[in-house]
C-alpha cells in the first residue's frame, strides 16, 4: 500500500483521480492548495473550490487538508509574471506554478511528511523505460493532454508521482464522476490563468501592478503605422489591438521592444524563423543534444495544445539550447516554454526550456 | 464541554422550546432559566443582571460593543481605538469605522506611550474617542494586557471614553473582577470556558446606553433582538460558574503542566523561541498558553505530523478556506516573518493531563527534526 498525497483542486479530474486511488487500495490524503488570495473567477483557490474538494474527500472517506502556499505562489508565480511582462516577455504562469509550487514545495512537503507519492489529476502518463528511468508521456485524451505544462519534471519528481487519469479520456472521467455521483461531475474545466479574472483580464491585473507604457507600431521598414496603449501587453504573433487601418493583408507582431516602446509588425513570412534559442533548460533524465554537432532529432511543441514540429536540438558552449526547425517555424514569444518530445513518437517528454530574446533571427 | 454545561443544556432542551418572552407557563419557566443564568453571569463580573446582554457569539459581543458605542450608529458617536493584536472581531469593526490601532512591544504587551499618543491625536479631531478596546489576554500569544494602566491613560486623555475588553480568551484564567476591574464592557464566549459554541455575552459594568446592531423584537432590553438561546445560555452560565470556582486550582495545575511542556521542548530542541517571553519570564502570560516558533519548519507541516500522533494544535488563525494565515499578532510583536511561519500554539485547559504532556514531549521533537531533515 502506498501513502499518497492527492492534490485536489476541487475540479472533476482530481476528484476522479482521488476516487481511483482509493479504489486501488492506496492510503490517500487529499490536499487543496490555497494559492491566490485576490480576485479570481473560481480558479484553483477560491473557497467554493476548497468546499468542493473537501466534500468529495468526505464522500470518498479520506482526510482533507488545506495548505496555504500563497506566499510561494506570489514569489514564484505572480511576481515573475508581472516582472516578465515589464521586460516584454510572455510568461507561462501555470508552468512556473507546477515547477515551484505543485512539484516544488508540495512535492518536498509530501516527502518530508513521509508520503510515498504525490498524485494529481493531470492528463498525462508515467512510463518506465527499460533502463528503469521514468518519462512523462501524453495523456490518452490528446485534446486534453497536459504533458506540456509538466515538462520540468525530473527523475526525482517523476519517481514520486502518480497520474491516475493518464489512460482516460475526459469523457470517461466525467462519466466516472457521474457514476460516483460526485458534485464536481459537470463542473466546467478551469480556463486560462487562475489569478486573472475574465472581467478585468490581463490588462487590469498588470495595469494595477505596473506603469503601462504606450508605444508605437512600426512596419518592417520602420515606418509608424499604429499605436498601442501598453507595450507590456503585446505578444509576438499577435494580430489584433494594434491600432492598424483595416483592409490590408493580415499583419502580425514580429518583435516587441519594451525599452524603446516599439512594436514591429510584418507579414506571416516575417514571423518565420530557422531556429529558436532556449534558456533554463531542464531534462527528464540525461541532457539532450549536448556535444552532438548535428544536434539530436526531436519533436517540438511550443504551446499547451500546439502541434509538434520536427527539429534538431543542440546545446552550445554557453549552455544555450537551439531548436533548429526542419521547416521554417513561426517565431515563439520570448518567455514561452518550448517542450522537446522524442523524435519517433512525439509522445515522451525529453525536457525543455524557455525562449530567450537574443539573436533569434 | 464541562459535564455541568452539558447537563444544563440537555435539561433545558428536554424541558421545552418555549419562547422566554411568551406568557404561558412553559414560557415563564424558560424566562426563569434565563433570569437565573443572567444572575450567575452578573455575579461573576460584579455587575447587575440587567447589564448582561446575551449574544450568539463572542464576535457578536465585540461587534456590539464597538458599533453600539462608536461611529455614526453608536451612542457615543466618536472613534474606536484598539490594540494591533485584537481578534478580528474587534479589529474589523474598528478599521471599518476608521479608528486608531495601537502597537505592542516585543513581549506582546500594549505600548502605553503609543496608546497615549493615538488617543491625544484623536481627541484633537472633531470626532473624539468613544471606546478603547484592549483584550484581557491574547488568543494567540496568551499575553495578559495591562487594563488598569490603560484605564489610567484614558482617564487623563479621554475621561468620557469607555473601556471595552475582549475577555473571550482571558476569563478562563483571570478573575475579571480583579484583572478587568476597570473595564466598562466585557465580551465572553461560552465555548472558551467549557460551554457550548454559538452563545456569548456582552457584560456591561453599569447601565451603559448601547445602540443595537440586531433590531427586531427588542429582547435583551432593546440591545439585542432575537429569541434567546435559552438552553445555550443556561449552559454558558453553568460553565462560567464552575470555571470561576475552579480557576485558582486550575491555573496552578495547568501552569505547571505548561511550564514542563515548554521547558521540555526548549531543552530538547535548538532553534525554538517562546513567543513574548524574554529571559524565561512567563508571568505576563496566561497559564494555559504554550506558544512557540520553530526555526526552519512550517506550521502546516508540523500540525499535520502532530495530528498523526493524536496531538491537535494550531498555528495562527484559519481563513474561510481552512488554510492557515500569517499571524497579525506575531507581526505586531515584530517576530520575523520566516520564524512566524513556524509557529505552534498548544492550548492547555481544564482537561489537560500529565500523560498528555509526556506524549507531546515524546512526539513533537522528532516531528520537528523530521521536517528540518525534509525526510522521514
Amino acid at each position: 500500500m502506498t501513502q499518497v498525497m492527492m492534490a485536489m483542486s476541487g475540479g472533476v479530474d482530481s476528484s476522479v483521480a482521488a476516487a481511483m486511488l482509493v479504489e486501488q487500495g492506496h492510503e490517500v490524503v487529499g490536499v487543496t492548495l490555497k494559492l491566490w488570495g485576490g480576485d479570481s473567477d473560481s480558479g484553483c483557490c477560491s473557497v467554493s473550490d476548497v468546499d468542493d474538494a473537501r466534500w468529495v474527500a468526505d464522500q470518498l472517506g479520506i482526510e482533507h487538508h488545506v495548505f496555504n502556499m500563497g506566499a510561494d505562489f506570489d514569489t514564484h508565480v505572480v511576481d515573475p509574471y508581472v516582472e516578465n511582462h515589464a521586460a516584454g516577455l510572455t510568461p507561462n504562469p501555470c508552468v512556473e506554478c507546477n515547477r515551484h509550487v505543485k512539484f516544488g514545495k508540495l512535492h518536498d512537503r509530501a516527502k518530508a511528511l513521509g508520503f510515498d507519492a504525490v498524485a494529481t489529476g493531470h492528463h498525462a502518463r508515467l512510463e518506465t523505460l527499460a533502463d528503469g528511468t521514468f518519462r512523462l508521456g501524453r495523456g490518452a485524451d490528446t485534446a486534453k493532454d497536459q504533458s506540456y505544462v509538466l515538462y520540468m519534471l525530473g527523475q526525482e519528481q517523476l519517481g514520486r508521482l502518480m497520474l491516475p487519469l493518464g489512460g482516460m479520456t475526459k469523457d470517461e472521467v466525467r462519466a466516472q464522476a457521474h457514476n460516483l455521483t460526485m458534485r464536481t461531475a459537470d463542473k466546467p474545466d478551469s480556463q486560462d490563468v487562475c489569478f486573472i479574472t475574465s472581467v478585468g483580464g490581463r490588462q487590469k491585473f498588470i495595469g494595477e501592478r505596473l506603469p503601462l507604457t504606450p508605444g508605437i507600431v512600426v512596419d518592417t521598414d520602420g515606418n509608424q503605422v499604429g499605436e498601442v496603449e501598453a507595450v507590456e501587453l503585446v505578444t509576438i504573433g499577435q494580430r489584433r489591438g494594434l491600432g492598424l487601418a483595416g483592409g490590408s493583408d493580415p499583419r502580425f507582431v514580429t518583435d516587441v521592444n519594451p525599452t524603446e516602446a516599439r512594436v514591429t509588425i510584418g507579414k506571416p513570412k516575417d514571423l518565420l524563423v530557422e531556429s529558436t534559442p532556449l534558456g533554463q533548460l531542464v531534462w527528464a533524465d540525461q541532457p539532450v543534444g549536448s556535444g552532438a554537432d548535428a544536434g539530436t532529432a526531436v519533436m517540438v511543441q511550443v504551446s499547451a495544445h500546439g502541434t509538434p514540429a520536427a527539429a534538431t536540438f543542440h546545446v552550445d558552449d554557453q549552455g544555450l539550447g537551439h531548436v533548429r526547425w526542419a521547416e521554417p517555424h513561426r517565431r515563439v514569444a520570448p518567455g514561452q516554454s518550448v517542450v522537446l518530445y522524442d523524435a519517433e513518437t512525439a509522445d515522451l517528454v525529453q525536457g525543455g526550456g524557455i525562449v530567450v530574446r537574443d539573436a533569434e533571427k | 464541554m464541562r459535564a455541568c454545561a452539558i447537563e444544563a443544556m440537555e435539561q433545558q432542551m428536554r424541558a421545552s422550546a418555549a419562547n422566554p418572552t411568551g406568557a404561558h407557563k412553559l414560557a415563564r419557566d424558560a424566562r426563569k432559566v434565563l433570569d437565573r443564568s443572567r444572575q450567575i453571569v452578573a455575579a461573576e463580573f460584579g455587575t447587575d443582571p440587567g447589564n448582561v446582554v446575551f449574544t450568539g457569539s463572542g464576535t457578536e459581543a465585540d461587534n456590539l460593543a464597538i458599533f453600539g458605542l462608536a461611529g455614526p450608529g453608536g451612542t457615543h458617536g466618536g472613534l474606536p481605538v484598539c490594540s494591533a493584536i485584537e481578534h478580528h472581531a474587534v479589529l474589523g469593526p474598528v478599521e471599518l469605522l476608521g479608528g486608531g490601532v495601537v502597537g505592542v512591544d516585543a513581549r506582546g504587551v500594549l505600548d502605553l506611550d503609543h496608546l497615549a499618543a493615538v488617543l491625544t491625536d484623536l481627541m484633537a479631531t472633531e470626532h473624539g474617542v468613544a471606546v478603547v478596546s484592549v483584550m484581557l489576554a491574547n488568543n494567540e500569544s496568551g499575553v495578559i494586557q495591562p487594563l488598569d494602566a490603560v484605564a489610567n491613560v484614558m482617564a487623563e486623555i479621554c475621561p468620557d471614553a469607555l473601556l471595552h475588553t475582549d475577555a473571550v480568551q482571558g476569563v478562563s484564567w483571570l478573575d475579571p473582577k480583579v484583572h478587568a476591574a476597570k473595564a466598562d464592557l466585557l465580551s465572553i464566549s461560552a465555548h472558551k470556558f467549557g460551554g457550548p459554541q454559538g452563545v456569548g455575552a456582552l457584560v456591561l459594568r453599569s447601565d451603559i446606553a448601547l445602540n443595537p446592531i440586531l433590531v427586531g423584537g427588542g429582547q435583551e432590553r432593546e440591545r439585542r433582538s432575537g429569541t434567546q438561546n435559552v438552553a445555550g445560555i443556561a449552559s454558558l452560565a453553568a460553565a462560567l460558574e464552575q470555571a470561576g470556582a475552579d480557576r485558582p486550582a486550575m491555573v496552578a495545575r495547568v501552569g505547571a503542566l505548561r511550564d514542563r511542556l515548554v521547558d521540555g521542548l526548549m531543552a530538547e530542541l535548538d532553534g525554538v523561541h517562546e513567543s513574548g517571553v524574554v529571559d524565561g519570564d512567563r508571568s505576563h502570560k496566561v497559564a494555559g498558553s504554550a506558544h512557540l516558533c520553530f526555526e526552519g519548519i512550517e506550521s502546516e507541516a508540523l500540525l499535520f505530523l502532530l495530528e498523526r500522533h493524536g496531538v491537535f494544535g494550531s498555528a495562527a488563525s484559519s481563513c474561510a478556506s481552512g488554510a492557515q494565515e500569517p499571524s497579525h499578532v506575531l507581526a505586531a510583536m515584530g517576530v520575523d516573518r520566516a520564524l512566524a511561519a513556524g509557529s505552534l500554539r498548544l492550548s492547555l485547559g481544564a482537561a489537560s493531563t500529565d500523560t498528555e504532556i509526556d506524549h507531546v514531549l515524546s512526539v513533537l521533537p522528532d516531528a520537528v527534526r523530521q521536517l528540518r531533515r525534509g525526510n522521514p
